[in-house]
């Protein structure tokens, strides 16, 4: 038990009761999740939605070539998205290894801008659960102020929930008051269920935020992946009281795609998740054409990318 | 950041060029009527007059009637194969010019845009393409040449998909090798119009399609007409008994596709979220003016609560407003007096007794407008149960098991449609066997294929479209 499933109140019992009523029908689902798809945004709403997007925007590198060079180049970028637009504010995190939060804390400085590290092992997360502690302590320890982990999907898949559960508890418990985001990596769970149940049991454990994917597979985000996650989201809320946030991250590279997201979290949950509080898009090149077509809108001209500074 | 509003995105009505006034098309050509009363047809979302049509007299008539019967000659003994790529030229041109017949049907319609762009016109060309491929194959298909054309064709189509309706009629109608006298509805006639357009260009021949505009009289001229093999009619139950009673003794083939109270069925095991979706679907699609709608919720006791919040909290997110806004769900009310038939049920929905539940939402000062609407507690006696509303009105009931939902689903003197929701694929055949319904959805609703006969139980009528049995519907055994 950590302090927040104290707080919420809920055994596991109650969580196994929902996991195994976990019905979805796919083909329903696509059809809705297609439909939200013809929402036709433009003008006002658009430029609304595009700097909305920024604000959720975590800037991410993950990558074994990363440097202190590499973290400032990103963290300036973070700060200041477009020099050209100061209208345009900073970006809600900058999303990096442990080893590196040190250096971007720094360079965040007192921005805003909030510094992410991905723990326990990201990304397949198979070490033993002492490593991943010892992981994400250290990046506590580090700074951080929030930490992204990945489920253990050995232990899903071999149908050990309980002990993805209690990884969850014991990682919470170790973050203590810093914000806790749960990838669940949708590509690995294939089905819609499983991304079900893992969003239950990911809520249920504590986690403040639960995210799709470390973007290190193939597939990456759906939208019928966060329609999933959403509709789990708010029957924990039914539940429980609490509204948790979702992230979107792997293979959202454009604006219109961006857009639908927020869409979806829009019709399907309500205004009051459209904050970088609820949704975070987890981010490397999206940002770049959020800011060319926030440009567009503005001059209409639809500007190259060395207009734009490097992150 | 919150309250973001979608900007509005209004298809453009550039497109489309209304004439002042219609003349009826008869042999090959737009005609000057004999009749003079003419009428405005507006659009019923700005009350604005689009144009006007002319009420059809018992001369035009006769005048659409001979000039079918002369296309009969040509256009029966024209080669299947012939008739063939005359069809698909129709289901390409329609393709081609599809945007334009969309926004047309939504301005004098009131339907959303992206339903006529999504759904209707799709569906009016896929039924051409699919009825021009059986057109040259109807001969290998029963065996013998034992099967022949009615003749001419008398055809009356409703104000729900004006478009639509022409294309499940007209289409396997010519595939056939009959030829048509086509009436659309009074409120909705532009789009038949335009496909009349469509046929001076296609280059079909003269006198195979006639369309001749009119009311509820100059239907019933096209019906009492001396002349004419068969009727083919889409609408309410009340005239389709008058029509039946009127053919009575005569040699005349009659389908007749008419009202329908169809229960959507919601067990406890259903994927609820989805089965919301598709109950929204079911009711809302098209203002709840379909007459397969799933206007009656049967929901599952132990569910009851639960489905009903996630229900309002879903109807809630319906846009409704402007039908050319790309964004809108919801469209104006067909008429003046389809608005004032609704309020009526509604009104005695809650004198009854019903809880009613509508969304929070600004209507348009203009046109014609209803507020989606739900209503609970309902009792299998009030009207609301029994009637068929034809609006954006959906009515629950309750049952606790599948034997009582089945009693309930099949406790209407229609019968058109149903729909199951379940997981369990047991209780899906279960249900679907025992429900008089002609077409059974589960877990979706509102699913149509050329290819899948469509047609009523009881007194939603008889007779099927779609399919290899919409054929049958067009042809009769010679012996």
């Amino acid at each position: 038990m950590n302090n927040k499933t104290a707080a919420l109140g809920i055994k596991w019992e109650d969580i196994l009761e929902l996991v195994f009523d976990s019905r979805i029908d796919s083909v329903g689902l696509n059809e809705r999740v297609d439909s939200l798809a013809t929402r036709s945004i433009k003008k006002e709403s658009k430029l609304d939605a595009l700097n909305m997007i920024v604000s959720m925007c975590d800037l991410t590198t993950l990558e074994g070539e990363d440097t202190e060079g590499k973290i400032s180049q990103m963290v300036a970028k973070a700060i200041t998205p477009d020099p050209s637009n100061l209208d345009i504010k900073n970006v809600a995190a900058v999303c990096v290894y442990p080893s590196l939060v040190s250096i971007a804390k720094e360079k965040v400085g007192n921005s805003g801008v909030k510094v992410a590290a991905v723990s326990s092992y990201f990304p397949s997360g198979q070490v033993p659960m002492e490593s991943k502690l010892l992981d994400t302590k250290y990046a506590i320890d580090s700074g951080a102020d929030e930490i992204d982990i990945v489920i253990n999907r050995k232990a899903f898949l071999e149908g050990d929930y309980r002990k993805v559960y209690d990884e969850i508890v014991a990682l919470k418990e170790a973050c203590g008051d810093v914000h806790l985001k749960t990838i669940l990596e949708v590509g690995d769970l294939k089905t819609y269920e499983n991304i079900r149940k893992a969003s239950l049991i990911s809520l249920a454990a504590g986690s403040d935020f639960i995210k799709t994917s470390t973007g290190k597979l193939s597939v990456g985000s759906s939208r019928q992946a966060c329609y999933v996650m959403a509709k789990a989201v708010l029957d924990f809320k039914n539940l429980t009281g609490v509204s948790a946030g979702i992230k979107v991250a792997g293979g959202i590279r454009d604006s219109k795609d961006a857009i639908r997201y927020l869409v979806l979290i829009n019709e399907e949950m309500g205004d009051e998740w459209l904050t970088p509080d609820l949704f975070r898009f987890g981010a490397s090149s999206l940002l770049d054409d959020v800011l060319k077509q926030i440009k567009k809108l503005k001059t209409g001209a639809y500007q190259a990318s060395y207009y734009f500074p490097r992150g | 950041m919150v309250n973001w509003e979608y900007s509005e995105s209004v298809e453009s009505q550039e497109i489309v060029n209304i004439k002042e006034k219609y003349q009826n098309f008869i042999n090959g050509k737009f005609q000057q009527p004999n009749s003079k009363k003419y009428i405005n047809t507006i659009s019923p979302s700005t009350e604005e007059v689009l144009s006007k049509i002319v009420i059809s007299n018992e001369k035009d008539v006769d005048n659409a009637v001979q000039s079918a019967q002369l296309g009969f000659e040509k256009w029966s003994n024209t080669s299947p194969h012939e008739r063939s790529k005359h069809l698909f030229k129709l289901a390409r041109l329609i393709q081609e010019r599809s945007r334009e017949f969309a926004v047309l049907e939504s301005m004098d319609g009131g339907k959303p845009i992206k339903e006529s762009r999504d759904f209707d016109l799709p569906q009016v060309a896929a039924n051409f393409f699919y009825f021009a491929g059986w057109a040259d194959k109807i001969d290998l298909s029963w065996g013998a040449k034992s099967l022949k054309p009615h003749g001419v064709v008398g055809q009356i189509i409703p104000w729900n998909f004006p478009l639509l309706m022409l294309a499940w009629k007209v289409a396997p109608a010519l595939a056939t090798g009959n030829t048509v006298v086509l009436k659309p509805a009074e409120t909705t006639s532009l789009t038949a119009l335009l496909f009349a357009e469509l046929c001076e260009q296609a280059g079909l021949p003269d006198g195979v399609v006639n369309i001749i505009t009119g009311d509820g009289t100059t239907g019933s001229l096209i019906v009492n007409h001396k002349d004419i093999n068969k009727i083919a009619f889409t609408g309410s139950t009340q005239v389709g008994k008058l029509i039946q009673k009127s053919l009575a003794g005569r040699d005349v083939g009659l389908t007749l596709e008419l009202g329908g109270k169809a229960a959507n069925i919601v067990y406890e095991d259903a994927a609820i979220d989805q089965a919301v979706e598709g109950v929204v679907n079911g009711i809302f699609f098209n203002q709840g003016h379909v007459c397969c709608a799933g206007s009656r919720l049967l929901l599952q006791e132990s569910i009851h609560d639960e489905f009903v919040a996630k229900l309002e909290k879903r109807m809630q997110t319906l846009r409704v407003g402007n039908p050319l806004d790309k964004n809108t769900d919801i469209g104006a009310i067909n008429s003046k007096e389809q608005l004032n038939k609704i309020e009526g049920l509604v009104n005695e929905g809650v004198s009854d007794g019903g809880k009613i539940f509508q969304t929070e939402c600004e209507l348009p000062g203009n046109g014609f407008w209803f507020k989606p609407t739900l209503f609970t507690d309902v009792q299998p006696s009030y009207s609301i149960a029994r009637e068929e509303i034809f609006g954006p009105v959906l009515t629950t009931l309750t049952f606790r098991t599948p034997q009582e939902a089945v009693e309930i689903a099949n406790n209407t003197e229609y019968g058109l449609s149903a729909g199951v929701w379940t997981e369990k694929g047991s209780k899906i055949l279960w249900t679907a066997d025992r429900l008089q319904a002609g077409v059974v959805w589960a877990n979706t609703f509102n699913k149509f294929d050329p290819s899948s006969p469509f047609g009523g139980y009881k007194e939603s009528g008889f007779g099927r479209e779609g399919g290899r049995q919409g054929l049958l519907s067009y042809l009769k055994a010679e012996s």
